[in-house]
């Protein structure tokens, strides 16, 4: 095309480029320009330099050196990773599961019923979860340890026991996202016509037979699609949720300590900005590709189930 | 008649299974509600229980009355609520009008642009550092409406939206010498009311929520948010410290209901959302359905 054409193309649409100007702006202000800083990892970064004014590392890898000969480092990265696995499996089993049950219901009333109560927590913030997570806990006067001591068993401190954590936060997990999640599968359930299911009981399926080859077959690309997309962002944790579940209480670290509650605490308590950066650095490298190959996978899947 | 028989005890089953779901869904709500209505005393000697003991508003009155920064809290919630979603539905709503406009031969240029996003991120070091040594957003209210004001995925749910509305009517107001802002504005907008409120509300609903941008950018402590000032509460004895009179206060916390007022904070905090939420779940539930047909 001749620039010409570009050019006269523009111009007529000017009124369109205006109404989009905001949105590009915002997006380069909070999207594009941040990507500037993938540099700072390799510079020796201080504030008042600003990113380009900062001087080079010399090593220029020495963050790099310093983040990754530390254990914390190795733990964080251990324990997103695990933790995002354990959450998507156990996830999975309990969207679909509760989407084939409250399919299987008749009573209308009743589901719904049941679907607003289940969708209810989505709407509460993770620090409205924390609390939640401290009334039952907490070691003095938390529901869960006054029922253990009603039992006569011993309470537990678990606010110091940091084996208990991978699965308190999988409950809270579970807990705040199944009714959420299991909308999707349960749209698709809907969506599946009804033929299917006469024909396979007049060949004489049973209930459970018909769940298991026709309702979850026809599930199988919204489990593959949504499981791929979450595997593109295994290495990125919910710092919300950690946050706001876990805090500062360093002894519960070992096991809850994840990428992007080390990156916070480097930056904004110790001031870490070197090992903050180099840490993030390489999660959004591995973040990078890890969404191009599930998003590579889900397009080989279902060319219309891909983002881009 | 044996087939049958065994189908309505697994139906049986299957409501057992999901009532015991659907009550542990709600039991911490109701719990919380009990422990604001409950006396110190009686959560220190009984733990949290389900009926309070003996009711009292105390910690309610405490927390409305004995401190401003409870609604000047609430305050900054319900602006950075109202604000970030009006800005949002415009200025995403703008950016999905644009990119759905066929006539224009370069939307795919921009929608690229908006795609790109959603691929690349610099992370968390980088995006601090450009807003608060070159945006300067530093204890401001932007801070917690600018950054993630427009958001990619929001903006094609609109635009997939708006694709629906035929081409004519785009034209024919063109036609009529309309220009693209009264266009949509006056035509678009209210053709796709439903998309529109889908997206709002599950901005509104970010914004209610958020702490995080709180977290990271607002160290004034009167610029704090609702949710923010639940955490510093819950957290730590902050609030009680940083109040007036920090060393009577201090003396007098062991007195203070301090349980059943992190309780009372608590129901504040997701109140209207409780209140809001039988009117406005199934547009949720709907937007869910739109982004899943999507992907």
């Amino acid at each position: 095309m001749k620039p010409n054409g570009v050019v006269r193309e523009l111009a007529r649409n000017y009124q369109l480029l205006i109404m989009f100007l905001p949105v590009a702006a915002l997006l380069f202000l909070f999207c594009y320009l941040p990507l500037s800083g993938l540099v700072i990892p390799f510079k020796d970064f201080d504030f008042s330099k600003g990113i380009f004014g900062s001087d080079w590392m010399d090593p220029l890898l020495n963050n790099f050196d310093y983040l990754l000969s530390s254990d914390v480092a190795y733990r964080a990265i251990r324990n997103t990773v695990l933790l995002n696995a354990l959450f998507i499996a156990v996830g999975l089993v309990f969207e679909v599961g509760f989407a084939l049950i409250l399919n299987e219901l008749r009573n209308k009333f009743f589901k719904r019923v049941t679907q607003s109560l289940t969708f209810l927590p989505f709407f509460i913030s993770w620090i409205v979860v924390g609390v939640f997570t401290y009334n039952l806990l907490n070691f003095e006067n938390g529901a869960v340890n006054r029922f253990l001591e009603w039992l006569g068993l011993e309470s537990v401190d678990f606010y110091s026991k940091a084996s208990w954590w991978p699965v308190i936060l999988t409950i809270a997990l579970r807990w705040k996202m199944t009714g959420y999640g299991t909308i999707v599968y349960l749209a698709a359930l809907t969506s599946i016509d009804n033929s299917y299911y006469e024909a396979a009981s007049i060949d004489g399926a049973s209930r459970w037979q018909q769940i298991r080859y026709v309702s979850l077959p026809m599930l199988k690309p919204t489990i593959m699609i949504l499981t791929l997309l979450a595997i593109g962002r295994i290495m990125n944790a919910d710092f919300g949720m950690f946050y706001a579940m876990v805090g500062d209480a360093t002894l519960l670290f070992p096991t809850t300590d994840v990428i992007d509650t080390l990156v916070y605490r480097s930056l904004r308590k110790s001031g870490d900005i070197g090992m903050a950066s180099a840490a993030g650095f390489l999660q959004s490298i591995v973040a990078f590709a890890l969404v191009l190959a599930s998003n590579y996978a889900a397009r080989r899947f279902d060319r219309d189930s891909a983002i881009f | 008649m044996v087939a049958r028989n065994r189908f309505s005890i697994s139906q049986t089953v299957l409501v057992i299974v999901v009532t015991l779901f659907s009550l542990a869904c709600l039991f911490p709500f109701l719990m919380v509600i009990a422990g604001s209505l409950s006396t110190e005393n009686d959560i220190v000697n009984y733990g949290y229980t389900l009926i309070p003991k003996h009711i009292t508003f105390d910690s309610y009155r405490i927390l409305l009355l004995g401190s401003n920064r409870i609604v000047d809290a609430y305050g900054i919630s319900i602006l950075v609520t109202v604000v970030g979603t009006a800005l949002s539905i415009i200025v995403n709503g703008m950016g999905g009008y644009v990119m759905a406009r066929r006539s224009f031969r370069y939307r795919n240029v921009l929608s690229i642009y908006v795609i790109i996003t959603m691929l690349f991120s610099g992370g968390l070091v980088p995006w601090y550092i450009i807003c608060v040594r070159y945006l300067d957003l530093k204890d401001t209210l932007w801070a917690m409406i600018l950054p993630p004001l427009a958001n990619a995925f929001n903006m094609f749910l609109i635009r997939n939206f708006m694709q629906g509305i035929p081409e004519d009517l785009y034209e024919s107001a063109k036609m009529d010498g309309a220009s693209e802002y009264r266009i949509f504005f006056r035509l678009i907008v209210p053709l796709s009311v439903p998309v529109l409120a889908t997206v709002g509300l599950f901005v509104a609903l970010g914004y209610w929520n958020d702490w995080f941008l709180g977290l990271m950018f607002i160290d004034k402590q009167e610029l704090q948010p609702l949710q923010l000032l639940l955490r510093t509460l819950v957290s730590n004895v902050e609030f009680l410290k940083s109040s007036s009179n920090a060393a009577a206060m201090r003396q007098i916390s062991a007195t203070i209901p301090s349980e059943s007022i992190k309780m009372a904070l608590t129901v504040i905090t997701i109140g209207p959302i409780v209140f809001l939420y039988p009117f406005v779940q199934r547009y949720f539930v709907k937007g869910l359905m739109v982004g899943a047909v999507k992907g």
